[in-house]
């Protein structure tokens, strides 16, 4: 089963990378962005074929690894 | 008094640390990540570099290797733990001390000399030093630390501030803040003080000829207050 996880920046957080990107696609001539947030994205492949279970696995990785729960909200998107 | 330093793959001032500990006094150990049990040490080390190549965020695979478990036991029943940039990004990835450190402000690898205050005496890393103010290097690219609102509160009420970035004459303000850290924060204990992460790393700091000599102050009295 795969499952797809997102990890953002929570929002009090500063991101100066997103601020570069939307400072050149300014630049660039999108004119009409308000703001970006840069993030990241894990596509898991597990063994585990009952879905709660595998979701509940995914969970525990993104707490104890995958995101810094301080600075990170993780979201489990997709499972398939 | 018994040192180890803790070699992660990717660590690169471990070398530089061995060489400032054996200069004042330490006996110290090299101890590869992979280990599991620490050697008998009085201060345990947790050197700069880029562990694991800086991959997911700084610090987080190398506050899971195997030898973090024997060490955290230390840290936990009062063992000195000291981790310098990667080491620190380590340590806060363990949860030893709180917050975590982003990447710096301006988006900029910054490596150059930097003044620190020490704002806490009250623990053995700093206790009997003369000079409120350090000279110390900073070679960083994730040194910007920060905290939640309730964070900054508990660690402020604890005093577990150590140093706070500065001028030479030990004035903390923005302006001489080179990475974006709440508060100019360059170094923090955790509730106890014998745990202390820093960015700043005093161990380039030991040779007048090369650089300076307030690394020197501060081993040779970190030495003595362990003894």
């Amino acid at each position: 089963m795969k499952i797809s996880v997102i990890i953002t920046l929570k929002k009090d957080v500063l991101d100066p990378q997103g601020k570069v990107i939307h400072q050149t696609l300014d630049g660039m001539g999108f004119n009409d962005v308000n703001e970006v947030r840069q993030g990241k994205y894990f596509e898991i492949d597990t063994k585990e074929s009952d879905l709660n279970k595998a979701k509940e696995k995914v969970e525990e990785m993104c707490k104890k690894l995958l995101a810094n729960l301080v600075i990170e909200n993780y979201k489990i998107i997709d499972a398939q | 008094m018994k040192s180890s330093v803790i070699t992660f793959p990717g660590s690169n001032c471990d070398r530089d640390m061995d060489v400032a500990l054996k200069k004042f006094g330490f006996k110290n150990k090299m101890v590869w990540h992979d280990d599991a049990e620490l050697p008998k040490s009085d201060l345990v080390v947790l050197p700069g570099g880029f562990s694991y190549g800086d991959y997911l965020r700084c610090g987080s695979m190398a506050s899971k290797s195997k030898i973090m478990k024997s060490v955290m036991n230390f840290a936990n029943s009062g063992g000195m733990v000291m981790g310098i940039c990667n080491g620190f990004q380590i340590l806060v990835e363990t949860g030893l001390v709180p917050g975590v450190l982003l990447r710096n402000k301006y988006l900029e690898f910054i490596c150059k000399n930097v003044f620190v205050k020490i704002k806490n005496k009250k623990n053995t890393y700093f206790k009997n030093i003369d000079n409120d103010v350090l000279e110390f290097h900073i070679a960083h690219n994730e040194g910007n630390y920060f905290c939640t609102k309730d964070q900054l509160k508990e660690i402020e009420d604890n005093e577990q501030v150590a140093i706070n970035y500065c001028d030479k004459d030990g004035k903390t303000e923005e302006q001489f803040n080179p990475n974006g850290s709440i508060k100019n924060i360059a170094g923090i204990f955790n509730k106890e003080k014998n745990v202390l992460g820093m960015m700043p790393h005093p161990e380039r700091m030991i040779d007048p000829s090369l650089s300076g000599e307030d690394g020197s102050l501060f081993f040779n009295n970190l030495i003595n207050n362990l003894k």
